[in-house]
């Protein structure tokens, strides 16, 4: 996709560290409205901790978030004072879909749906009810609508994760791993539901180990190691020629334990 | 390789060709279980039957016990009424002391954990007194001050003082409780709320508390059923509730084994009816979020 105009996400050289381990290393990334980046690397190469920073589910040490003009800087550890009362904002901007869904099981898949549209943004019920009763169509769950989580597959929790995240009207939607705890049978409809809304332009950050989903659905693609974006570019140019060794190996064991590209 | 195909895991029972030898199977465990209940049934009886022959042994007075049984009984209401109002307060005051000691607040955490350590330091008995005859003391100071309107506050009336001592006492223990049902709500609902932009009030108001409620309940329930025990303490102000009735009729009569029977046996009747209702309650829990 030919992107133009100004970038919606500036990170800028985001360090971050757990207690002695430096997890990420300065990484700097930019991404426009609308574009799909795909992110890739070995468990432990600072993929998920980049995605949860850009929300400030994790403070990052150091360095700059920039999410649609909602900016917060981090030095030394604490993130600046006047950032503070900005986290909120931040989130307001992005919707998250984590690993292990997070679905609220107390509540059915609509109440999960429409209750931080009314209780955060303070929309009027009647009107939450009908985003989230268009939302649960497209992710194909509206019979489920008045179920309880734990009636529900993983496949289906994900899916009412992903209809609750959108719910919000988020710039930017952040995906951690969206397919890794769930049996391989139900990792396609959650592929589907997202390949879609790539389709529809929304703008994505996906942390995946789906190689076959990446190469269909990025915009561009990067590869992570040990804290630093080794390399970068459409999904054709990382998958078939990259350039660094480290991407090479990296996806040459991938195709090697069978994963199909 | 076995003979027999394994069931698809959504063959139901009734589908099953081998339902009968499923079927025997349970009935066979039924009848062990129902068996063994009535065998502790009759050692209960035995040890009853026992008990009852070593007291007519004692000469006591039947009689008495039955005439005499009902004054005793028109304490109940007052000691389950002040366990109840008790027990709501505490709550009330472990949920505060739970997420004092959960925040990063160094005051909120401070004044939890000396709240904690101080009323789990000392008996309940001293509790009481230091609240009930204590307090009043504190107010004479502050009428000799010329602040009688202030001293009136610290003068409570018997109800008051029990129930603000049992409130105080349990809500330390309770603590606990709550701290450990507000941790048993995973990480990633936390996560989940923060994420969606909720204020840390709206996440524990609308996402934490209802979920760790499930946990909490029926260890409220335990704390229930021994406070309406620990309420005896509060015979000591006076309180007409069934320890301070049976006691005065058995100074004044010196029947101390009937009374104290009669007493001893409406705790055990209201341990037994609370549990029966907490283990109705606790099972409701489990089967909650199922529609």
């Amino acid at each position: 996709m030919l992107t133009n105009g100004e970038p919606i996400v500036r990170v800028h050289n985001l360090h971050k560290w757990f207690g002695l381990l430096h997890v990420l290393r300065g990484v700097s990334l930019e991404i426009h409205p609308q574009e799909v980046v795909v992110i890739i690397g070995r468990s432990g190469s600072g993929k998920s901790t980049l995605l949860r920073c850009m929300n400030l589910l994790e403070e990052p040490t150091s360095g700059r978030v920039e999410i649609d003009g909602v900016v917060i800087e981090a030095a030394n550890g604490e993130i600046c004072p006047e950032c503070r009362s900005r986290v909120r904002d931040l989130r307001l901007k992005t919707g998250m879909v984590f690993q292990e869904f997070n679905v609220f099981p107390h509540k059915t898949v609509l109440e999960n749906v429409i209750e931080a549209p009314i209780i955060v943004k303070g929309v009027p019920k009647e009107q939450a009810v009908e985003k989230a009763t268009e939302l649960l169509r497209k992710v194909g769950l509206l019979d489920k609508q008045d179920v309880h989580p734990i009636r529900l597959s993983g496949g289906q929790k994900q899916r009412v994760a992903i209809a609750r995240a959108l719910a919000m009207e988020p710039k930017v939607m952040l995906f951690d791993e969206p397919t890794s705890a769930l049996d391989p049978e139900l990792i396609g409809e959650v592929l589907a539901v997202m390949k879609d809304l790539a389709r529809e332009g929304t703008t994505m950050v996906i942390v995946t180990h789906e190689m076959g989903f990446a190469h269909e659905v990025a915009d561009r693609v990067i590869y992570m190691e040990s804290g630093v974006l080794v390399e970068e570019g459409p999904p054709d140019q990382i998958f078939t020629c990259p350039q660094d060794p480290r991407t090479r190996q990296f996806l040459a064991r991938i195709i090697e334990s069978g994963r199909v590209i | 390789m076995d003979e027999v195909p394994s069931p698809s895991p959504t063959l139901s029972p009734l589908q099953d060709p081998d339902y009968a030898v499923g079927l025997a199977l349970v009935r066979r465990a039924r009848r062990i279980r129902f068996v063994e209940t009535v065998k502790v049934g009759i050692v209960w009886i035995i040890l009853v039957a026992l008990l009852t022959a070593g007291l007519l042994q004692l000469r006591f007075d039947a009689r008495y016990l039955f005439q005499h049984a009902d004054f005793v009984l028109r304490g109940v209401t007052t000691t389950i009424g002040v366990s109840l109002i008790s027990i709501l307060f505490a709550s009330v005051l472990a949920l505060f002391g739970a997420l004092g000691r959960l925040s990063r607040n160094p005051i909120a955490q401070g004044i939890s954990g000396f709240y904690i350590s101080v009323i789990r330091g000392t008996p309940l008995l001293i509790q009481i007194y230091f609240i009930y005859l204590g307090l009043p003391q504190l107010g004479q100071q502050l009428e000799e001050i010329g602040r009688p309107d202030l001293a009136r506050l610290f003068t409570l009336s018997e109800i008051q003082a029990g129930v603000l001592a049992l409130s105080l006492n349990y809500g330390a223990y309770m603590t606990e409780i709550f701290r450990a049902g507000l941790q048993s709500v995973g990480h990633g609902q936390y996560e989940a709320a923060a994420a969606l932009g909720m204020t840390r009030w709206q996440m524990l108001r609308r996402i934490v508390l209802p979920q760790a409620i499930r946990v909490i309940i029926p260890d409220i329930g335990n704390q229930f059923i021994a406070m309406q025990k620990d309420s005896a303490l509060v015979s000591v102000m006076g309180i007409w509730e069934i320890t301070y009735r049976a006691n005065r009729l058995a100074r004044k009569d010196a029947k101390f084994i009937e009374m104290l029977l009669v007493a001893a046996a409406l705790y055990w009747i209201l341990t037994i009816v609370s549990s029966w209702l907490q283990s109705r309650l606790e099972k409701r829990m489990a089967h909650a979020y199922e529609r």
